[in-house]
């Protein structure tokens, strides 16, 4: 296997760890990864806690609220979210960053939250796709532009790529379709809907535009 | 909205439903707010209290036998709630189908677990645990030795004399016949198949050493014409192998369960294919009664074939959370869903095709193996053949196939199943005959295809049977132009630097669906009219679009109806599976039948209260009124009025031909207003077919051996338009999972240890966004089928095998004939290839 590290992740807040060391972390702290790639302990039922596996408090600032949750040395952003904050929109499609289901912003920066462990995003604001539209209930213009043109069939991929559109539209407003295509390239959609994703997300583009213009 | 950047093929902006007030239009369907906000529930997204989570221990080794079991130190450890082994299954249960017939239960085939694995990645036992880490550490407790037994991955090694047998007794299933019946008594049932060996002579095996398929004895055959007679007339004969890969389904949403019983029922949610289909198969699975069977599935995140009912993945969380009495989580995770989660078959083929000298097909001999993994027979075998025949409409055929076992994960139907092999099988055969005789690849397959009641397949009683209608033709012809066929072949030069270009087209076509199902609806007394579906929410949105036939019937707008989906406790009526691209025409019918069984009802209630006869009466603009005038009510006041008249009007009495579930959802309904319910019992004349013209245009470097698609197009012949844009990306969508097939998808595998190297998605990798052209164009011809009332057929499985086939024969116009006999081409290929001037790929070798 190569060394060469996937940009994509390179990319971590400070503090955070390479896709490599997050890997083989979750797997000590794991104990086993033989039989099971998906390894996350759910519950603190658990009376007899295995050496790595200790739980800790930690508040952590999620769609602009402040949450607080037990989090596990190794665990992930993305396990956190689902799990233990109940928000289920983010979602695993792969659990090891090849799939782009799980992303979310991490001060306004897409990421992989299946790679992210939970500890390192403390200090910082995460954003999923609940947090996306505005309190009365008004989605995102990138929301809308999936409503507008019917975008996605089965949708399981549609929280990521809409979180990874709204970070790459924000400094790159005014994008070719081809552009937007290179931009969104981190995620994968099974149903291959990429010519209507790609002509929802011109739209959701065409709102932000709009929207910035009011 | 004008897509493009590009610009390199025109978008002519076609307006679909002539006519039509709801049919043919685009608009907002009901389950997009919640997908767009992340409110949708997938299976893994239910959390029931106390839920246990449950790891599996998969077979390490292709085929052995657990010679030794110990789970006592993993059954100790804290947190350790429940194991669940072979042993502990229900017997599999016969199958009553709905016309009555017995399928009698198969002891060999799958079972959800098993001391016997027969591929490697089967489960072997399930761990219920407080969480996923106890799970694991639980399995790697568990003490088990295995005794490994002979295995075969490859459908010929299994086939040589003296090959090693995939299951101990042989390497293919073998069909007894039924029994006599017996005066008085009910139809026997055919027994279920057993396993036979099939094995081939050395010298049926001769034409192995030059690369072409070897043709040994086949259990199944059939022909029609005089084949010797077409190869003696014909201008050019060829005769080629070609092998397509085998591809997991890989929907993004993994088969995750969560179970758990109430009051001796199981609720299960998860992701399927069908919610009322699927509910009798979990109830065959644990062998118990349909009744006690409660499924919720609302959103799947995609299936393509491999969430057809219920399988493994549901029957381990149900039998767990029975015996750990709490509820049962089952995520799978990417690799156990490469394991478990289906794949199609490859196909191997040898064509022997004699062209006339104006390229029309005038004697076909096809010859296809399967590599079928070790259970049941899938029909990709048998389909490849019947396809064929009916897209390019041979003047004399014979097909000769056997599907073999193999020690590879279990295959099951995936987009165009058989379809997509046949076409993929045949396609570049065609290309090269076009190049042999000098003519042009549009000219060639407009020669051959099928039109109007177009025959396929052998005689059955004396007839070839034959399609309801075919307008491919018309397709192609405006696809060509559409695409500028003439001009991209007529541009020069095709190679400029290290780039070449070339252009491709290809036929395609699949069943488009099947007759005889049930629709179900209530007008409240608020006037509002809820349509009950039972079709599965895969993402195609046929859920929700097949009721806008019902609803441009009844004259009601969209905006007063409602659609209630995804759970099986709210009556929902007899509903096909959504595979096989049956949905949009079987259930449109249905919608049809019952939205005419309301006005009826509507006209009689309307006769009752305001005189008159029913046939005085019409329905529209949510009123019933006298025909020219005159007296009139709403459809809310006519829901009150059934209420008050009970019987057939209220849903208390409803029709003796439907199905029994649909009567029971029925019952439960009755009294909420007008119910109307009906069986779908259209005529048709004819199997129901859909049909692609696919064009796509490659730039190769034949430096790097890299190569993109720059333009697709594919045109489509599938009857009336529901819905334009949930149409658009099922035919675009399903050609892009086409050309995974074409591009890199395969499975590989470590030969002499029997396991597969390809279980992730960068091993196998489905296309990306980058993989395929930014300006995708699609068209569809919205010619009605005329032997179905609202005169629609299925889309899903049509584009499969044209996205695959025009990208080959792109890129064989590109870099010749003698580059590649296998898909997929990858860049090592073209460039191996184009180097040693022949195609360098082992040509028959399974998963290389």
């Amino acid at each position: 296997m190569s060394d060469i590290e996937d940009p994509k992740t390179i990319e971590c807040p400070p503090n955070t760890l390479t896709r490599r060391d997050l890997i083989k972390r979750v797997i000590v702290g794991g104990v086993a990864v033989s039989s099971a790639s998906y390894l996350f302990r759910a519950s603190t039922l658990l009376r007899q806690s295995a050496p790595g596996t200790g739980e800790r408090l930690l508040t952590i600032n999620v769609n602009g609220q402040q949450r607080r949750a037990d989090v596990m040395k190794q665990e992930t952003l993305a396990w956190t979210l689902r799990h233990k904050l109940g928000l289920t929109g983010t979602k695993l499609g792969c659990d090891r960053a090849e799939c782009g289901s799980c992303t979310v912003l991490i001060d306004g920066v897409p990421h992989y939250s299946c790679s992210v462990l939970t500890h390192t995003v403390r200090d910082r604001k995460v954003l999923t796709i609940e947090g996306l539209a505005s309190s009365d209930g008004t989605l995102h213009p990138v929301q809308q532009g999936v409503i507008d043109e019917q975008g996605f069939q089965c949708a399981f991929c549609m929280p990521g790529f809409i979180m990874a559109a709204v970070a790459f539209l924000k400094t790159n407003p005014n994008p070719t379709r081809s552009e937007l295509a290179q931009g969104l390239s981190g995620n994968l959609c099974r149903c291959q809907d990429y010519d209507k994703i790609l002509t929802a997300m011109m739209r959701g583009a065409e709102n932000m535009r709009g929207a910035s213009r009011v | 909205m004008s897509k493009g950047d590009t610009g390199s093929v025109e978008t002519t902006p076609r307006v679909y439903g002539a006519g039509h007030k709801l049919i043919g239009k685009n608009y907002v369907t009901a389950d997009l707010y919640a997908k767009v906000t992340g409110q949708a529930k997938y299976a893994e997204d239910f959390h029931a209290e106390g839920m246990l989570f449950c790891k599996l221990l998969l077979s390490p080794l292709p085929h052995a036998r657990v010679k030794h079991l110990d789970v006592r130190q993993a059954l100790a450890m804290p947190g350790v709630k429940a194991i669940l082994t072979a042993d502990e299954l229900p017997p599999p249960a016969d199958t009553l189908t709905d016309n009555g017939t017995v399928i009698r239960a198969n002891p060999k085939s799958e079972r959800a677990l098993t001391m016997e694995p027969l591929y490697q990645g089967e489960p072997i036992l399930a761990v219920a645990a407080v969480d996923e880490f106890t799970a694991a550490e639980a399995i790697e407790k568990i003490r088990i030795e295995f005794e490994p037994l002979p295995f075969a991955i490859d459908p010929l090694d299994t086939l040589r004399p003296g090959g090693p047998n995939p299951r101990t007794d042989g390497n293919i299933w073998v069909q007894s016949p039924t029994p006599p019946a017996v005066v008085g008594a009910p139809p026997p049932a055919p027994p279920p198949p057993t396993i036979g060996a099939l094995k081939w002579t050395e010298a049926e095996f001769a034409d192995a050493k030059y690369g072409r398929l070897p043709m040994g004895k086949t259990p199944d055959e059939w022909s029609f014409g005089d084949i010797e007679a077409g190869f003696k007339d014909a201008a050019l004969v060829l005769d080629e192998t070609f092998v397509t890969p085998d591809t997991s389904h890989q929907p993004l949403e993994t088969r995750s369960a969560l179970a758990y019983w109430q009051n001796g029922k199981v609720y299960v949610h998860t992701g399927t294919q069908s919610t009322a289909q699927t509910v009798p198969a979990i109830a065959r699975w644990l062998n118990i009664d349909v009744s006690k069977v409660v499924l919720v599935s609302e959103y799947t995140g995609g299936g393509f074939g491999s969430k057809v009912t219920a399988g493994v993945s549901l029957i381990i969380p149900a039998l767990l959370s029975k015996k750990a009495n709490a509820p049962v989580m089952m995520r799978i995770s990417r690799e156990e869903e490469t394991f478990i989660g289906r794949a199609r078959p490859s196909l191997l083929g040898r064509m022997k095709v004699g062209f006339s000298k104006d390229g029309r097909i005038i004697a076909l001999d096809m010859f296809v193996i399967s590599n079928n993994g070790p259970y049941d027979a899938n029909g990709d075998v048998p389909t490849s053949g019947r396809i064929v025949s009916l897209l390019y409409q041979p003047v004399a055929m014979r097909w000769r196939g056997v599907t073999m076992l193999t020690n590879t994960p279990p295959r099951s139907a995936q987009s165009a199943p058989g379809g997509l092999q046949g076409i993929v099988i045949m396609e570049p055969i065609i290309a090269k005959a076009a190049r042999k005789l000098g003519l042009d690849q549009v000219a060639i397959r407009r020669v051959n295809c099928p039109e109007g009641k177009a025959p396929f397949g052998p005689e059955v009683k004396g007839k070839r049977p034959y399609a309801t209608s075919a307008f491919l033709r018309e397709a192609l012809d405006r696809g060509a132009e559409q695409f500028k066929w003439s001009e991209r072949v007529a541009r020069t030069p095709k190679r400029i630097g290290t780039k070449v270009r070339g252009v491709g087209v290809s036929l395609s076509c699949y069943v488009g669906g099947t007759v005889g199902f049930d629709g179900l609806l209530v007008i409240k007394p608020d006037g509002r009219v809820n349509f009950q579906s039972g079709i599965g929410n895969l993402g195609t949105e046929s859920v929700i679009d097949v009721h806008r036939a019902g609803a441009e019937v009844l004259g009601v707008p969209w905006e007063k109806c409602d659609v209630t989906w995804g759970d099986s406790s709210k009556n929902l009526p007899f509903t096909c599976v959504s595979g096989g691209s049956q949905t949009t025409h079987a259930m449109t019918r249905a919608a049809y039948a019952t939205a005419m069984d309301a006005r009826q009802k509507l006209k009689e209630i309307a006769a009752k209260k305001l005189g008159g006869k029913p046939e005085n009466y019409d329905v529209a603009n949510e009123r019933v009124f006298r025909k020219g005038g005159g007296a009139g009510m709403t459809l809310a006041q006519a829901a009150k009025y059934a209420i008050q008249l009970g019987g057939i009007y209220d849903g208390h009495e409803v029709s003796a031909d439907l199905n029994r579930r649909t009567k029971a959802s029925a019952v439960a309904l009755a009294g909420q207003g007008l119910l109307a319910a009906a069986k779908d019992n259209y005529p048709r004349d004819g199997v129901t077919f859909s049909y692609i013209a696919s064009f796509s245009e490659v730039e190769v470097d034949v430096e790097t051996g890299k190569y993109n698609i720059v333009d697709f197009l594919a045109y489509a012949d599938v009857g009336s338009v529901i819905h334009p844009r949930s149409l658009g990306g099922q035919v675009l969508g399903r050609s892009i999972l086409g050309i995974g097939h074409a591009i890199g998808q395969k499975w590989v595998y470590d030969p002499h240890y029997g396991a597969m190297l390809s279980t992730r998605f960068y091993q196998s990798k489905p296309p990306t966004i980058l993989d395929v052209p930014v300006d995708m164009q699609w068209a569809a011809l919205d010619i009605p089928d005329p032997e179905t009332p609202v005169g629609a057929r299925g889309v899903g499985e049509p584009p499969v095998g044209g996205g695959c086939a025009s990208i080959l024969n792109a890129l064989s116009d590109a870099l010749g004939d003698e580059i590649f006999q296998r898909a997929p081409v990858n860049a090592d290929t073209i460039l191996t290839s184009l180097e040693a001037g022949r195609p360098m790929q082992h040509p028959l070798m399974a998963h290389i």
